[in-house]
């Protein structure tokens, strides 16, 4: 599979019965035409949006606090969501601060892939010492909420680093922490899946012609334990995008200077009280329809990918 | 049995030693506790002072042993940021996380379950239907998300209940209580609820999804035969025999209730543990994280020894030779 050309691939998913199987989902046609259309309006953010909410030579803080369609009373602009108390455009900072939110989803699902990816395919297939000594680590970090675990990670990291760079670093930082505290899942089913693929022949036969066990794990484990990671990297997306709401809202993410949608949503809560509701509303129903879809779309991968639940 | 109770003693015992290093790293590694505790004005015997008082130039393994006889007997140093030992502001924290804790758990299992049998019941009815898919959308839902609708709904807009805080609370000995005030109650509800709100869906799901399993069982299709009432045939055959995997989930969501408090009390500025322990990540405040994070992982782990071990004892197949 892994020796198949790009057009040779593409036809086999077009022959599959993957598409015809969306076609009859309703429910995932419109979460994946909800994603796309997310993930393409983060992706050409500084094409779309109609202002650069982080050029301040382009703010006026006259335009504070404009609802959304009515005129500025004192510029007369108009803004299609309002803006917020520094007279930034809403619909433009959620347009960025999706690209963050995406960005550090996207990233720590990814980090948290290769970590367990690898962890779980040493341990599986080395065994011994090793594999006890692997999956305790991970017994102990799946006794406590990933989320904690994220905080924590989060704020000794904070800690450790010198004031200056705290800003500066906090996605890196978030991504990491995001990262380390979700790889377990990736390592325990990759692990065992690799119980069961390196007893089969083809494994014998690799071991036998005198090929380096890296050689082995990689090329030839590897590809055949790939296939529940998919679906748990879904559904891992949809949790990584609500930690890392969750942590920039508590105010232990992004960091205002660079804003995802928690942080906006975390701003916008301190105007609820005083009537200033477009503020708070439209990022938090930007972060609810990116986290609806990428769980809705995660279900049914995972009920399609997986011909037992069928 | 005997040896599996030790050994899952044993386990716990590691689990915690682990995560006292872990602790003490953060205290020893981040940042120097010097520098934390002296202000500018410092001169070289005032350093050389505190190091020998708090020890840092003893071995490294002799340091660890001394931080956990001292977190043992409850002794977790002084906060950096509020200058008062730790340990009372635990102490005077606690009160508020576990009435918390207490009422939303109380509110998830009691409504969970209900939410669980009706929808097992009635399966095919709109109304189960309604709840199912509302249950899914709450899911997939941010708590703090949650929380805000709550507060725009019946604080912003109503104006019904309060948005913060946890009202008038009456200090009984060094326990101060919400519970005894009009006010106290009020301030509990919103953040019970968006507490309560995960767990109570967990619970409905697995609830109906037992329910449905037992439903199915010769001996239910026997108590139907026999005539008996749905009433009695739902509840005392087939409720009863979903409770032991309700109970052991149920056990292991109580961790998560208080780790999930961090969110709910931040976002209702609820004075507990949690809004302690965010607000010690956001000024670095290490004493107050290691603390925490050791309280917690006690918590956690007995939790998780009680839930293994009270299987055995619900379970007799596993008495036996078994393990």
């Amino acid at each position: 599979m892994f020796n198949l050309t790009l057009p040779e691939r593409l036809d086999r998913i077009l022959k599959s019965d993957f598409l015809w199987r969306l076609s009859r989902s309703p429910v995932a046609i419109l979460s994946l035409l909800v994603v796309t259309l997310l993930v393409l309006g983060a992706v050409f953010a500084p094409w779309i949006a109609p202002f650069d909410p982080y050029d301040s030579a382009s703010l006026d803080l006259m335009n504070g606090f404009t609802a959304p369609l009515t005129e500025n009373d004192f510029t007369g602009q108009q803004f299609l969501l309002g803006t917020d108390d520094q007279g930034r455009d809403v619909l433009s900072t959620i347009l960025y601060g999706m690209r963050i939110s995406l960005f550090v989803g996207f990233a720590s699902v990814l980090f948290a892939m290769v970590l367990g990816i690898s962890l779980g395919l040493i341990a599986g297939y080395l065994g011994g010492w090793v594999d006890t000594i692997i999956m305790r680590i991970a017994d102990v970090q799946l006794t406590f909420p990933s989320i904690l675990v994220a905080m924590l990670i989060f704020g000794i990291a904070k800690g450790v680093m010198p004031a200056e760079y705290r800003d500066q670093m906090a996605i890196w930082v978030l991504i990491i922490a995001i990262g380390l505290s979700d790889w377990v899942q990736f390592a325990r089913v990759v692990r065992g899946a690799t119980l069961v693929e390196k007893n089969r022949e083809y494994v014998m036969a690799a071991q036998l012609i005198g090929q380096p066990t890296p050689i082995i794990m990689w090329r030839h484990i590897l590809p055949n334990v790939l296939s529940p990671v998919l679906v748990i990297a879904t559904i891992s997306l949809a949790l990584a995008i609500i930690a890392e709401a969750t942590l920039s809202f508590l105010g232990v993410g992004a960091p205002p200077t660079q804003p995802s949608l928690g942080t906006l949503i975390r701003i916008g809560q301190g105007f609820m009280f005083s009537g200033e509701w477009w503020i708070l509303l439209f990022p938090a129903l930007t972060l609810l329809a990116l986290a609806l879809s990428v769980n809705l779309l995660g279900d049914w991968l995972r009920d399609t990918l997986n011909p037992k639940l069928r | 049995m005997f040896n599996y109770i030790l050994k899952r003693v044993a386990q716990s015992g590691l689990v915690l030693l682990v995560v006292g290093l872990v602790a003490f790293s953060m205290f020893r590694f981040v940042g120097d506790p010097i520098d934390n505790m002296l202000g500018q004005e410092r001169t070289v015997e005032d350093v050389e002072r505190l190091r020998t008082e708090l020890g840092l130039d003893l071995p490294f393994i002799v340091q660890y042993g001394r931080f956990l006889g001292d977190a043992v007997q409850g002794n977790f140093g002084v906060s950096y940021r509020q200058g008062r030992p730790v340990s009372d502001i635990i102490i005077e924290r606690a009160p508020a996380t576990l009435e918390l804790a207490v009422v939303s758990a109380f509110l998830a299992i009691s409504i969970g379950i209900i939410l669980g049998v009706f929808t097992a019941i009635r399966r095919d009815g709109w109304l189960a239907s309604v709840i199912m898919t509302t249950s899914l959308i709450g899911v997939s839902l941010p708590t703090f998300l949650i929380g805000i609708v709550l507060i725009y709904i019946f604080s912003v807009d109503l104006g019904w209940l309060p948005s913060f805080g946890r009202g008038e609370v009456v200090q009984v000995g060094f326990w101060s209580t919400g519970f005894l005030t009009k006010s106290g109650w009020l301030a509990l509800i919103l953040p019970a609820i968006t507490l309560g709100l995960y767990q109570m869906t967990l619970i409905m799901r697995l609830v109906r999804s037992e329910m449905l399993e037992v439903l199915r069982q010769d001996y239910v299709r026997f108590a139907r035969a026999r005539g008996l009432s749905e009433r009695v045939v739902h509840f005392r055959h087939a409720l009863k025999n979903t409770l032991v995997p309700v109970i052991t989930v149920t056990g292991l969501q109580l961790g998560s209730i208080i780790a999930f408090a961090i969110i709910t009390e931040s976002v209702f500025q609820w004075p507990g543990l949690g809004l302690l322990f965010i607000n010690a990540i956001q000024f670095v405040d290490i004493p107050v994280m290691a603390a925490y994070l050791m309280l917690i992982s006690v918590m956690f782990v007995t939790i998780n020894l009680v839930v293994d071990l009270l299987y055995v004892f619900i379970d007799p197949r596993l008495r036996e030779g078994g393990l």
